[in-house]
């Protein structure tokens, strides 16, 4: 008998064992065909659409209704990423120019979002002028919003007609009580609402909102920021609500505050959590609802994968010469697109046979340590597989293999310690951080790494690897695991002889 | 009397399409009310519209020259607690 180690897709049925276990992405079995079709190239919507394709963000939303403590108002911060940071405030014309560039220069970007810098609905004239334009010019774009939900009713219609078929709403709580320790006030009605009335108000617009978009058949995403001491016991709760009024994915966020951000809860000193606090809120909520895990708070203008941000090559003045002949833009995306769901066929009937015996792994088990998971990082730039050099990995995603299966558990992101050359004064330090970002994992996969950094992972405890450069990710996961656990039973034994 | 905005507003545009009187303009280093314009909002609010939705507090003088939201007041956090809520919040 053979346990089937990697298995994605449609033709499995039941069971996830694969690194989208917890994203729908790779949960579309039990979805319909046309719900399946809309997430299967959504980065943001499936965690392994996000290997394969790109997204973008158009700054033309600037004004917001209501007041975040982890928010500040102020952009101008090429530097920082983080959401409702952005660098120019497009015009919608402007971004439609900027999305057509995008889309002919980078054919695998799929989606566009008006997620800022403020609310999009709270800018209504210019966030449908932006999509009006791109529904006639790029028919072959996703065009999606996200919003805080306060003004949210009331444009639902509108967004139905102009094809919006994914929304993301940020519902941090559904308790006013919990609610006025993250909004100090909300613009409604003509006038400034404070206190538990702000909250309550806001979260009425926002379940209100959540159930009209379901029953249009918009699919809704709740995103959650995960503020510890405010709303971590909170969540979910939160969960359980949005799920029960239809909401197809949920994402919980870390709070991103330092006091240099100028946001109350940075000058105030209220912390984010740790990646394990993080992880446990997401299990813990993953009983109720599926979560998404690969999230990366990217700025209201980003562009490219969901781990990089091109946004610079596209500044207006970058574009503005540019002429773009899109027909002939869009027929070139559909070649690229095409290629990319075939290597994705491909990868999958490439992993659907990475078997192992369940007899192997049961004898091992009986041996003491093996049933054991281990986490493990991986070094990738997209595509599903590990083909990025340790050292200019800006972020490792990280995955927990088990005796049954390998699945994606988080993003862990680094602060890059070497751009090429290897005599930088800061690289030292730089590693130490690299490697201290990748607290509990056991061995990180790479496609090279340096004699440096090899030694220094080792003396953490981390196995460096790169003997499975250019493999899909999952299948070289489960290799590693496995040689890991026959090690240590044989280790084990040893031991006992002894 | 005209409300003024001063150094220290974002330029976020919340503003500029709320006042009644379009007395709001784009301008750099911060947005400009047109003063001979403004009317304070009477007879169209009850409450003057871009200070109650400026999320920066200060940067919107009155009539008689004093901040609409003064410090304090938007965030929720009176100046002179800021130490007790810091302490609170750090011990959470």
């Amino acid at each position: 008998m053979e346990l089937k180690l990697i298995a994605n897709g449609a033709d499995t049925g039941g069971g996830c064992a694969s690194s989208g276990c917890g994203s729908p992405g790779d949960r579309l079995a039990h979805l319909p065909e046309p719900i399946r079709a809309r997430v299967n190239n959504h980065p943001c919507f499936s965690e392994d659409a996000h290997h394969h394709y790109a997204r973008m963000h158009v700054a033309v939303a600037p004004a917001c209704n209501i007041q975040c403590h982890y928010c500040n108002r102020k952009y101008d911060c090429s530097n920082e990423s983080r959401p409702g940071v952005v660098s120019e405030l497009l015009t919608p014309d402007q971004a439609v120019r900027k999305v057509l560039a995008v889309a002919a220069a980078i054919p695998q970007m799929t989606v566009l979002g008006i997620a800022g810098p403020g609310d999009p609905l709270a800018n209504p004239e210019r966030t449908l002028e932006t999509f009006r334009q791109l529904a006639a010019k790029a028919p072959d774009i996703r065009l999606c919003v996200s919003t805080n939900g306060l003004a949210l009713p009331g444009m639902v219609d509108a967004l139905c007609r102009h094809n919006i078929e994914h929304v993301t709403i940020t519902i941090n709580c559904v308790d006013p009580d919990v609610g006025v320790k993250i909004y100090p006030w909300i613009f409604w009605n003509n006038r400034r609402v404070t206190g538990r009335k702000a909250s309550e108000i806001l979260i009425e617009q926002q379940q209100k909102g959540l159930e009209q978009l379901v029953a249009r058949g918009v699919l809704v995403k709740v995103n959650s920021v995960l503020i510890p001491g405010v709303n971590d016991s909170h969540l979910h709760a939160v969960s359980r609500v949005v799920k029960a009024k239809g909401a197809f994915l949920h994402n919980v966020m870390p709070l991103i505050a330092e006091p240099e951000h100028g946001t109350v809860y940075g000058l105030m000193g209220q912390r984010g959590p740790t990646s394990e606090e993080l992880n446990a809120i997401q299990d813990a909520c993953a009983g109720d609802m599926v979560m998404m895990r690969h999230c990366r708070q990217c700025r209201a203008d980003a562009v490219g994968m969901l781990g990089e941000d091109r946004g610079e090559e596209f500044r207006l003045d970058k574009i503005a010469d540019r002429e773009i002949d899109y027909a002939a833009a869009m027929a070139r995306r559909a070649e690229v697109q095409a290629a990319i769901e075939a290597n994705r066929a491909a990868q999958r009937g490439q992993t659907g046979e990475a078997f192992v015996p369940v007899a192997s792994l049961t004898r091992r088990r009986s041996g003491g340590s093996a049933s054991r998971s281990v986490l493990m990082a991986v070094a990738t730039t997209g595509g599903g597989v590990i083909d990025q050099h340790f050292g200019h990995a800006r972020e490792f995603l990280v995955f927990e293999a088990s005796p049954s299966d390998v699945r994606y558990v988080g993003c862990r992101k680094v602060d890059l310690y070497c751009a090429g050359g290897d005599t930088c004064g800061e690289a030292e330090s730089a590693l130490a951080k690299t490697i201290q970002a990748l607290e509990g994992c056991e061995a990180v996969l790479c496609s090279r790494i340096g004699f440096e950094p090899w030694g220094a992972l080792e003396a953490a405890g981390i196995s460096p690897n790169g003997e499975h450069a250019m493999e899909p990710i999952e299948s070289a996961i489960a290799e590693v695991y496995r040689e890991m656990m026959e090690t240590e039973t044989w280790h084990s034994r040893s031991s006992r002889v002894a | 009397m005209a409300f003024e905005i001063i150094e220290g507003c974002v330029n976020c545009w919340a503003c500029l399409p709320l006042c009644p009187s379009e007395a709001i303009r784009e301008a750099r280093p911060h947005f400009l009310i047109d003063a001979g314009a403004c009317t304070e909002c009477e007879g169209d609010f009850a409450h003057p519209q871009c200070a109650s939705i400026c999320p920066i507090e200060g940067v919107i003088l009155n009539g008689a020259g004093e901040p609409v939201n003064p410090p304090g007041s938007l965030s929720g956090i009176p100046p002179g607690r800021l130490a007790a809520v810091c302490a609170e919040i750090q011990a959470r």
